[in-house]
């Protein structure tokens, strides 16, 4: 009702979820901001990070990606170096603090690829706290490893069968749970997604991303980046790198969305490039969706990227025109996955594989003094077994 | 002026009745029978009822009603069809009919479009689950003066927030009865009697309980708490046993006379 506006980016975000929820969002609000003034918790934050999950990580000089597309200087911004293998464990570090800080026992969460269903399975291990996590049965099925590593670390790993039986239900089945057992349990959101304050407290604890490339590149190159790519599903790791660097005009910023089989068929995530704007999940942003509002299957061969929704923050970076959004079919990120595999002795996510792509097509455009920072979100060991599956085929063919 | 949905309180309160609340998804398990449905629930003893409009991710729902959206949406049901079965029911009965649904239908369909459609057809009610306070001030203004309620949903967790929910409602006020989704419940919260005196400390409006009445005997340990009793997934349960043996509407006629004879 008041400062409506900070609950939204321009038109988007918001809090459309069951009254039930509502106090409960109302006091994370509150806790989150106390939080983030009390030099204490950013102290304990940075510390888990730094001790725990290794940062910072490096901002490494792809020399030989820079020389086989011959433009710009190319640097990967090496979250796939965190403990769990992703971005997506600053965020967890994040919450479950605030969660202890709550005095909440029990933590559940929702994912897609796994990455972030392992990141907390992870942190609640460390803290001793209960843990549940939702997951779509077919994301399961394609991440039978991320399944193994959750259950190892003690947590409950829930399959769900709802819908599409993939991130997107398995969130509609985290919400439910939320729900019925608000009084004892903290949701953690694994993106820049769901009611307010979710988009903008994950957004904050991925900003680390962001904060130190600054740093990093000003150390080595001794002045900002020209260009900065990332991929996005919900967003958490481009708005990560990417926020510190909103106000640099000059700084050109691209997300990368999954056009799965191509933006002509219908086995696509390009929310933004195709979507309408509506409300999942808590929040207003662009969605995939019929015009009656039903929300269409998004496809993506990457599970991370596979969720017909998007960030509300940057479907207002979108309208706002701060920054671009590309598609990247399956193939072309398959294809990308192994190139960094070869050139640079880094196998990627297939999720960041997707920026892998569109550096492909942008880098050889660029001049060769300029400098494009990409943010390798993951590394790729949960989808080796994808990529054989798909590149099998192909010899078989 | 006053909705159809006031004036059947006011009729109940002067026979000292309590009001019956029923929800079916419109289309479940096809549009026709849901048509007839309305019409036995009717005459079986329901005042009120509901109808679903059939949502891709209803996050406020348990498995029961899920299904119940999921058979809607396999044949094709949408809210034009439901529009069309709003106007034909009118031109048979008089029952008060309120729309349960989630924003993104309206949002999408476009809302004055939609205000108008219900308006037209004869829908006297909305109840949105996932348009909460702080959301709906700009849907009310485009409310105002329509003769639609708009259904507010107040939770054991509201608290602080109860004045300001019942503040303004019209119709009445939609009590969730504990914590969780739609569907079955082994026991309601043991604070129920506060909470709803609670709720009635800030209003006139009357109050309905709803989620987890599933029998006679839900209904008896609640009745006296509220004027009005409503069920959801216990009817499309009824619905789902009847696809089976092929007698929806006498199942679901049955089992709503028996909630009648135990709110009397």
């Amino acid at each position: 009702m008041d400062n409506k506006k900070s609950k939204r980016f321009g038109n988007y975000g918001g809090q459309y979820v069951p009254e039930t929820l509502m106090n409960a969002l109302i006091e994370l609000e509150e806790m989150y901001e106390e939080a983030m003034n009390d030099e204490e918790f950013i102290k304990e934050y940075m510390y888990y990070l730094q001790e725990y999950s290794g940062r910072p990580t490096s901002l490494y000089y792809a020399e030989n990606l820079t020389k086989k597309y011959g433009g710009g200087k190319i640097y990967l911004k090496r979250e796939d170096l965190n403990h769990t293998g992703a971005h997506k464990i600053n965020n967890v570090v994040g919450q479950v603090l605030l969660a202890n800080r709550m005095g909440k026992k029990r933590i559940i969460a929702e994912t897609g690829a796994g990455q972030h269903g392992v990141a907390t399975a992870t942190i609640c291990a460390m803290f001793n706290l209960e843990c549940e996590i939702y997951m779509g049965e077919e994301d399961i099925q394609r991440q039978g490893l991320n399944v193994f590593k959750m259950e190892l670390l003690g947590a409950k790993v829930n399959s769900v069968t709802s819908g599409t039986k993939t991130l997107k239900d398995a969130t509609n089945e985290a919400i439910r749970d939320w729900v019925t057992n608000v009084e004892d349990t903290y949701y953690v959101i694994g993106s820049v997604v769901g009611p307010h304050p979710y988009p903008t407290m994950v957004r904050d604890f991925q900003r680390i991303i962001g904060d130190e490339t600054k740093i990093q590149i000003l150390e080595k190159e001794g002045r900002m980046p020209d260009y900065l790519l990332a991929c996005v599903g919900g967003g958490s790791n481009a708005m990560g790198l990417f926020y510190p660097f909103i106000e640099e005009d000059n700084i050109k910023i691209i997300g990368v969305e999954a056009a799965g089989e191509g933006v002509n068929t219908h086995k696509h995530a390009a929310t933004i490039t195709l979507g309408t704007v509506g409300v999942l999940h808590g929040m207003m942003t662009y969605l995939l969706q019929d015009d009656y509002g039903q929300i269409l299957p998004a496809h993506s061969v990457s599970a991370g990227l596979d969720y017909p929704g998007i960030g509300p923050e940057h479907a207002y970076l979108h309208d706002s025109g701060r920054v671009e959004y590309v598609a990247i079919t399956d193939s072309e990120a398959v294809e990308a996955f192994q190139t960094l595999s070869r050139c640079e002795g880094i196998i990627p996510a297939l999720e960041s594989a997707h920026a892998l792509a569109y550096l492909a097509k942008l880098a050889p455009t660029t001049h060769k003094e300029d400098i494009i920072i990409l943010n390798l979100s993951g590394r790729g060991d949960k989808d080796v077994h994808t990529i054989s599956e798909i590149l099998g085929g192909k010899k078989h063919e | 002026m006053s909705s159809r949905i006031s004036q059947k309180f006011n009729e109940l309160k002067k026979k000292n009745k309590k009001a019956l609340i029923t929800y079916v998804t419109a289309g479940d398990p096809d549009i026709n029978t849901t048509e007839q449905l309305v019409y036995a629930m009717e005459n079986a003893g329901a005042d009120i009822i509901e109808l679903g409009i059939a949502y891709s991710d209803p996050l406020a729902d348990g498995p029961v009603i899920q299904r119940a959206a999921s058979r809607a949406l396999n044949k094709g049901v949408n809210i034009d069809i439901v529009f069309e079965l709003v106007r034909k029911l009118r031109t048979n009965t008089q029952v008060p009919l309120a729309f349960l649904l989630y924003y993104n239908s309206i949002y999408r369909y476009g809302i004055d479009k939609f205000i108008n459609k219900c308006m037209e057809a004869g829908v006297d009610g909305l109840i949105i689950p996932d348009l909460p306070l702080e959301e709906r001030t700009d849907f009310k203004k485009i409310l105002d003066g329509k003769n639609i309620d708009l259904i507010p949903l107040v939770a054991p967790t509201s608290e602080m927030r109860i004045k300001d929910l019942v503040k303004d409602a019209t119709g009445f006020i939609y009590c969730v009865s504990s914590l969780g989704v739609t569907g079955a419940r082994n026991s309601f919260d043991s604070n129920i009697k506060e909470f709803m005196d609670n709720i009635k400390l800030h209003t006139d409006v009357p109050l309905a309980i709803g989620f987890g009445i599933s029998d006679v005997q839900g209904v008896k340990q609640l009745k006296d708490l509220a004027q009005g009793l409503i069920v959801g997934s216990a009817i499309i349960k009824k619905i789902e046993e009847g696809i089976v043996e092929n007698k929806v509407v006498n199942l679901v006629s049955e089992f709503v006379k028996e909630l009648r004879d135990a709110l009397n």
